[in-house]
């Protein structure tokens, strides 16, 4: 991410969370670094799995047993939250980072109206009287965008469509006009014509309020309509990082080449949809070396050893754009056969 | 916040909330209604026991063992008192018992359990075994037992024959029987996404307890609630029946059967009234107890929504 003057807003440097199950140690979050600068739009992507909420939930504080934050330094505005007692995580939360999940009908209470649920932001953060929390939590529904507000927040979730329930969701993440928002598969469970709505609506909200957003998906065009940044997790690991349009234009890891191919293009005709064979590894059984080597095509063709023998690094091989591949890298033994 | 009424301007219908429904679907129900009558014609009835003519503690020997009758209409007993008087302010004893006995075993019953549920761990490994302690204790034992030397010892608060006696002790064995149950709700829902939505705007635990889960969690509370009355007016029946309870003259329906029981042969209306009390409002609770239970199946709910 780019190097701003002040400080980043949040700073990752190698978050590793594991989660001790029965099975193994399922290590999740692997050794992941990155920033967010404020107002900017982080998208996180990456197939199923491959550890995206479990860095979200890592943020908030919000991992529980088996699961645990192993290492790492979580940096919000210059404070390390892994440090911090309690109490003031749950004034961070909701108030200056806040996160919004998938599924928007299971996220809400169902036996609480829509405004109490709304108000209840501003009981825990505001110090507000009964009537000014109704009249902010209506203003605050119209402002996503449902229609008769003053109706609709007495509503049961219930009896919403998971559009509006997630604008409803979006409202309290953005009641206390937060820092920073997570947004984790916010259009996943989400009819298109919908998604485009809510998408636009975040876009715009974050325009006004300025608040950072690290939008996690699986969707790439989804990436490609929002992000600023982007960075592309596999099997617990950040595998490439870049700015939205330098990421599209120049994929350098074979994983992210892999899932920009598969994305079928309107107009072109196909036999056979391109797929990136193999599947995703068993996190607590973890290849030896690079995580993709098993599926990767590109270490087949160029013959190379070293993918199954060690993991790299991040490494910057143009400003602003870093990878973790040895097609890119050298060490002593290996010269790297894709310098750019 | 601002209740209904408070919104002007309502040009729909205004939306369905979670009491409504529950109430219509139990409206529904054949058996919860018919238990809801006579428990309403019952709870009157005791409440009006002052009405009577007769009193229910002053003897009138020269009455004594009078059949069921247009001035006594449920007979007298041994000493000429009216049965039906004695056996409606035995009534007030056995409900006050059994709602006090369900309030008491809820305000301990409710917070161990949600604690025990919510927090898992230690806590409810200390907890569970407190709550296993006081279920293995022979109850009937314990009661006589507690009983007996509460009537020894003499306590100012607590007289060994008072209503309030008898409902601690009861409810001091009774709460454990609702832990367990609440304990069983937060498991289930604490796992729920919108508990982790409210941790992540900030809510605290205590906060997260009382209103995310335990107003999810309230169906199977209430109903064991309506089956712990009935089980409590058992109880103290059973307990004063065996002499430990409510002491005469004092009516209770427990007493009563237990005076009645010499006369069972010659004089049958003594034991025959009280019994169907006893009868009647534990099956109208059940009930009840059944009716609020459907009402609140969540798999129905879910899916008569647009009924």
């Amino acid at each position: 991410m780019t190097e701003h003057s002040d400080q980043f807003l949040l700073e990752i440097r190698g978050l590793k969370t594991y989660f001790y199950t029965d099975d193994g140690v399922v290590k999740a979050v692997d050794g992941v670094d990155f920033n967010v600068n404020r107002g900017e739009i982080l998208g996180l992507v990456g197939e199923s799995g491959c550890g995206k909420s479990v860095t979200a939930l890592s943020i908030m504080q919000l991992i529980r047993k088996p699961g645990k934050i192993v290492e790492g330094k979580i940096s919000f505005d210059s404070v390390n939250l892994r440090e911090l007692p309690l109490e003031d995580i749950q004034e961070i939360r909701g108030n200056r980072i806040s996160m919004i999940f998938q599924q928007p009908q299971t996220s809400l209470n169902p036996v609480i109206t829509v405004g109490d649920q709304l108000a209840e932001v501003f009981e825990i953060h505001a110090d507000l009287n009964d009537e000014e929390m109704w009249e902010k939590s209506v203003e605050l529904l119209r402002t996503v965008g449902i229609a008769d507000p003053e109706q609709k927040a007495l509503a049961y979730p219930h009896e919403m469509s998971g559009g509006q329930a997630q604008r409803v969701m979006i409202a309290m993440g953005l009641a206390m006009s937060p820092e920073l928002l997570i947004a984790d598969e916010p259009t996943t469970a989400l009819d298109v014509t919908i998604q485009a709505q809510i998408l636009d609506l975040m876009r715009d909200l974050r325009n006004e309020l300025g608040t950072a957003v690290i939008l996690i998906t699986h969707d790439l065009g989804v990436i490609a309509e929002m992000a600023d940044w982007v960075a592309v997790m596999y099997a617990g690991q950040i595998v490439e990082q870049a700015g939205v349009v330098p990421l599209f234009d120049n994929p350098f890891h074979p994983y992210t080449r892999g899932l920009i191919n598969s994305i079928p293009v309107l107009g072109e005709t196909k036999h056979r949809l391109a797929d990136i064979d193999g599947v995703v590894p068993n996190l607590v059984d973890l290849p030896k070396g690079c995580n993709f080597a098993p599926r990767c095509k590109a270490r087949e063709k160029y013959g190379l050893s070293i993918c199954e023998e060690i993991n790299p690094d991040l490494d910057e091989i143009m400003p602003n754009h870093t990878v973790r591949c040895w097609l890119y890298q050298d060490t002593e033994d290996h010269k790297a056969p894709l310098k750019p | 916040m601002p209740r209904k009424a408070d919104v002007k301007n309502k040009t729909m219908k205004s939306p369905e909330t979670m009491i409504s429904l529950v109430w219509r679907r139990f409206r529904r129900h054949p058996g919860a209604m018919f238990g809801a009558v006579i428990l309403t014609i019952l709870v009157i009835s005791v409440l009006l026991a002052g009405l009577s003519p007769h009193d229910p503690e002053i003897s009138d020997i020269k009455n004594r063992f009078q059949p069921p009758s247009w001035t006594y209409l449920f007979g007298t007993d041994g000493l000429g008192r009216d049965v039906l008087v004695r056996v409606l302010y035995g009534g007030r004893v056995s409900l006050t018992v059994g709602f006090l006995v369900v309030g008491i075993s809820l305000s301990i019953g409710v917070p161990i359990g949600s604690a025990a549920g919510y927090f898992g761990g230690w806590v409810d490994n200390f907890l569970s075994k407190v709550i296993d302690a006081t279920l293995s204790l022979p109850a009937l034992m314990f009661m006589i037992l507690l009983a007996a030397i509460l009537r020894e010892i003499d306590l100012p608060i607590l007289k060994s024959d008072s209503k309030i006696t008898i409902a601690v002790v009861l409810g001091v064995l009774s709460w454990p029987t609702v832990a367990r149950l609440v304990r069983a709700v937060f498991f289930t829902f604490r796992e729920m996404e919108y508990v982790t939505a409210a941790k992540a705007l900030g809510a605290s635990d205590l906060r997260i307890i009382i209103r995310e889960i335990l107003p999810n969690g309230l169906g199977p509370i209430i109903v064991e609630s309506t089956l712990g009355v009935g089980y409590a007016i058992m109880e103290e029946s059973t307990l004063s029946f065996l002499g430990f309870g409510i002491m005469p003259p004092t009516p209770s329906w427990g007493n009563l059967l237990d005076n009645a029981q010499e006369h069972l042969a010659e004089y049958p209306w003594l034991a025959i009234f009280p019994g169907l009390m006893i009868f009647l409002t534990i099956i109208s609770i059940n009930f009840i107890g059944d009716g609020v239970r459907d009402a609140l199946d969540p798999y129905k709910i879910l899916t008569q929504i647009d009924e």
